[in-house]
């Protein structure tokens, strides 16, 4: 796919990858084999009907390619840009067994981004239930279980505490990644369905999740408030001036545009040499930003090797193309201040990969006598959060030892009507991952408030259980309208 | 309960102290009923706005708002200074946040507010009242013509002590030589909070330690998100980090590194400065005050 040169982009934050055009798509979309196995459904954390849609590009039915698709996920543009597809779909692609997978993530953005350009909308006609469901948290994993929601005809109230939805699709994901105009655009589509954003709104304080359930008229609640406490190193030299977390970094730069300081208000620390400590997506994130801010050096970083740094492929090798110097093995022991309380260095060892630990990985160990300073005024940690205090100081749910907040197989959390996805509850995770977790919840939510899809025909009787007639428990109350598959 | 939607963050009233300090009451019934001493919310004033933290200086249930009270130092605190009258609105405000003030049992209080820090401890002030404790006020300010609050004080606190610089309004001296009047008069203090420039934070609780009264005072450090997932805001309290927006902002005086919180407090000093000259140059070349753009009008 074409993308922009890699010295122009770094001055810009306009999209890296450009997109496919018609001719791009149907020529990928010939390479699917449309083969009988589909392992890409089962690839994809929200089971989307990947051959299906790819056989309506085939055919030029973009239409008919949108359709298929929104009636899994309804984020299109925001997944085909961020997924990381080589371990989900594009993973298991049988025709990358022999040559390169088909590129499914590409041509999903395709349908995403034709679909916006074009204004297209799926609204069925919706008959709305008498349900107030809230949703906590207006990134993925809320989104995802409003969208859901609001499908099957509730009253759907999405909270945020910042003054912009998207979550960290907004704060967290820069604009040459996943520019706002795309967030804005789903979103719109969401308020179509009826969904009511409301902004400025920090639950928790401004009223808890008890109170929305007992006071408020909630029948049923999704908590998705991610997991954004900044991990600190904790090495001498963490308060200095010139040292903030990623999450600091990218908040003030994306959402509150400090690029474009003094335009927008904000102020961005810039720094001529910027290290970054960590390899993940948003330490890929944070070092691409600072390029694109003016660094002259921009470092990595990290404490283990190459192959085992969690970003995605696709993001090292950009941040590569942009000049990014990786330092692989090494490992921060202090920031070197000077006589201002500023970051004028840091001090670092180099590591060596020694016994795997418990996740698997190598564990580094320090090399003696290594250790070694460099010059840089601004360092970024990226090297991991926390769960978000706030919910687990604010109400009765209860928490795992991490603080992250437990819930059961079906993301229903300690109290009754409530349950949980995302970050908040796996610890720090990938967009995607949050929409399944919104989307699992949603279906939870249903199936507690007896909200049953009469879309779909009750097809066995031998599926039902003793004191069960049409898979329904008799011991129920309800007016559920069935429809029977007649063989 | 919920029937209209959320504030549109009118302000109703508009007070000023002096050319410096204003007064700004904001609508918000939601947030009046939630609000709680040592609370904060974070105000945006535009769309290409800073996110600034302002504590809660008081908050009317019946009447449905929340007041804050505002110091002119900066760009956006000039620009609010300007711009913000009653009828128009601000673009964002959320809260309240931080963990309220954790009113103690305490017999005998001592609630210390230097220059702008007078305001915050208002609802802490009247809290302690409200809870059965004898309060003592010990306010601070340069002058006389920078004394505001004086009469609410006095109608919630067992006792208040004024102190000026120069001696122009109650006694002459430091907060400092006010906090010792009061030990001197009331050995049995069991608690003292006092918020305040942290210079002054810091001075109270080196006047406190030798007594070893329990001293709580109520950090500003620079704020993004205020939620707990930037770090911005991080305070050294002992050998911990806590950050101020969600561990705080209210934390033990004895144990905080004011140095620390000083020397962060500096970190954008260069950006404002930029922003302060631009503001003013962009005032000279208008004329008067600035582009001033009621919203909603």
């Amino acid at each position: 796919m074409r993308e922009q040169d890699a010295r122009e982009r770094a001055r810009n934050f306009e999209e890296v990858a450009c997109g496919y055009g018609i001719e791009d798509a149907l020529r990928e979309s010939g390479r699917c084999l449309l083969c009988p196995d589909e392992p890409c459904i089962a690839g994809c954390p929200v089971g989307i009907d990947i051959p299906g849609f790819i056989q309506k590009i085939g055919e030029k039915n973009f239409r008919g390619a949108y359709d298929i698709l929104t009636g899994t996920n309804l984020l299109p543009s925001i997944c085909g840009r961020v997924c990381p597809q080589e371990n989900q779909c594009e993973g298991v692609c049988t025709v990358g067994d022999t040559l390169e997978a088909v590129a499914i993530g590409r041509l999903e953005r395709f349908v995403g981004d034709t679909a916006i350009q074009e204004g297209w909308i799926n609204i069925p006609y919706i008959e709305p239930n008498r349900f107030r469901v809230g949703i906590v948290g207006s990134g993925p994993a809320g989104m995802a279980c409003a969208a859901d929601m609001a499908k099957a005809g509730c009253d759907v109230t999405v909270y945020e505490a910042f003054h912009q939805p998207g979550g960290v699709l907004r704060y967290g994901i820069p604009d040459f990644r996943l520019p706002n105009a795309v967030i804005d655009a789903e979103i719109d589509n969401l308020k179509k369905f009826g969904v009511k954003f409301e902004c400025n709104t920090l639950v928790g304080r401004l009223f808890t999740i008890e109170q929305m359930i007992d006071e408020m008229g909630f029948h049923a609640i999704f908590v998705g408030v991610g997991a954004g406490y900044p991990t600190m190193l904790n090495i001498p030299g963490d308060s200095l001036n010139g040292v903030l977390s990623a999450n600091e970094l990218l908040t003030r730069c994306n959402l509150m545009r400090a690029r474009d300081f003094p335009n927008f208000d904000t102020p961005l620390p810039i720094g001529k040499r910027v290290a970054v400590v960590g390899a993940g997506n948003t330490a890929m994130d944070a070092m691409r930003v600072s390029i694109r801010l003016g660094a002259e050096k921009v470092y990595c970083i990290y404490r283990r090797s190459r192959t085992e740094a969690p970003a995605r492929a696709e993001e090292v090798h950009h941040a590569e193309q942009e000049g990014v110097e990786f330092h692989w093995l090494t490992n921060p022991v202090a920031v070197l201040g000077d006589d201002h309380g500023s970051v004028r260095g840091m001090r670092c060892v180099r590591m060596e990969l020694g016994e795997p630990d418990d996740s698997g990985r190598r564990r580094p160990i320090p090399v003696a006598g290594s250790e070694f300073d460099f010059e840089a005024d601004l360092i970024v940690y990226a090297i991991g959060t926390n769960a978000n205090p706030i919910m687990g100081q604010t109400s009765k749910l209860k928490l795992n030892q991490w603080g992250y907040i437990h819930t059961d197989e079906n993301l229903a959390t300690s109290v009754a009507g409530v349950y949980a996805g995302g970050d908040i509850v796996t610890g720090a995770a990938t967009v995607i991952e949050a929409m399944g977790a919104g989307r699992k919840a949603a279906r939870s939510m249903k199936t507690y408030l007896g909200i049953r899809d009469s879309t779909l025909p009750y097809l066995g009787a031998e599926e039902d259980g003793a004191g069960t007639f049409f898979g329904i428990d008799t011991r129920e109350r309800n007016f559920a309208r069935v429809r029977v598959a007649l063989t | 309960m919920n029937e209209t939607a959320m504030s549109n963050f009118e302000i109703v009233a508009r007070e000023d102290f002096s050319g410096v300090t204003y007064l700004l009451e904001v609508r918000h019934p939601l947030m009046a009923k939630a609000a709680r001493p040592g609370q904060f919310v974070i105000v945006m004033l535009n769309e290409q706005g800073e996110r600034i933290p302002l504590t809660i200086a008081d908050f009317d249930r019946k009447r449905g708002t929340i007041t804050l009270v505002i110091q002119a130092v900066g760009k956006t605190t000039k620009q609010m200074q300007q711009e913000c009258q009653a009828g128009t609105s601000l673009y964002g405000m959320v809260g309240p946040m931080g963990i309220p003030s954790p009113l103690s049992h305490a017999k005998k209080v001592m609630c210390v507010g230097g220059g702008l820090g007078v305001a915050p401890i208002f609802p802490q002030a009247r809290g302690f009242k409200e809870a059965g404790a004898y309060v003592i006020a010990v306010l601070g300010f340069r002058n006389k013509e920078l004394v505001f609050w004086e009469d609410k004080f006095r109608a919630c606190c067992d006792e208040l002590i004024l102190c000026t610089n120069d001696g122009s309004a109650g006694m002459k001296g430091m907060i400092t030589d006010g906090i010792k009047v009061a030990l001197a008069e009331h050995p049995d203090i069991q608690e003292v909070i006092a918020i305040g420039p942290p210079v002054m934070m810091k001075a109270c609780a080196d006047a406190t330690r030798p007594y070893k009264i329990k001293t709580m005072v109520s950090v500003n450090p620079i704020m993004v998100d205020g939620t707990g997932m930037c770090g911005g805001c991080r305070i050294k309290v002992g050998d911990q980090v806590k950050f101020a927006c969600v561990d705080g902002p209210d934390f033990d005086g004895h144990l905080v590194d004011f140095d620390d919180l000083m020397q962060r407090l500096q970190r954008f000093a260069n950006e404002e400065k930029t922003a302060h000259e631009r503001w003013s140059e962009s005032c000279r070349m208008s004329g008067q005050a600035g582009p001033a753009v009621a919203r909603g009008q």
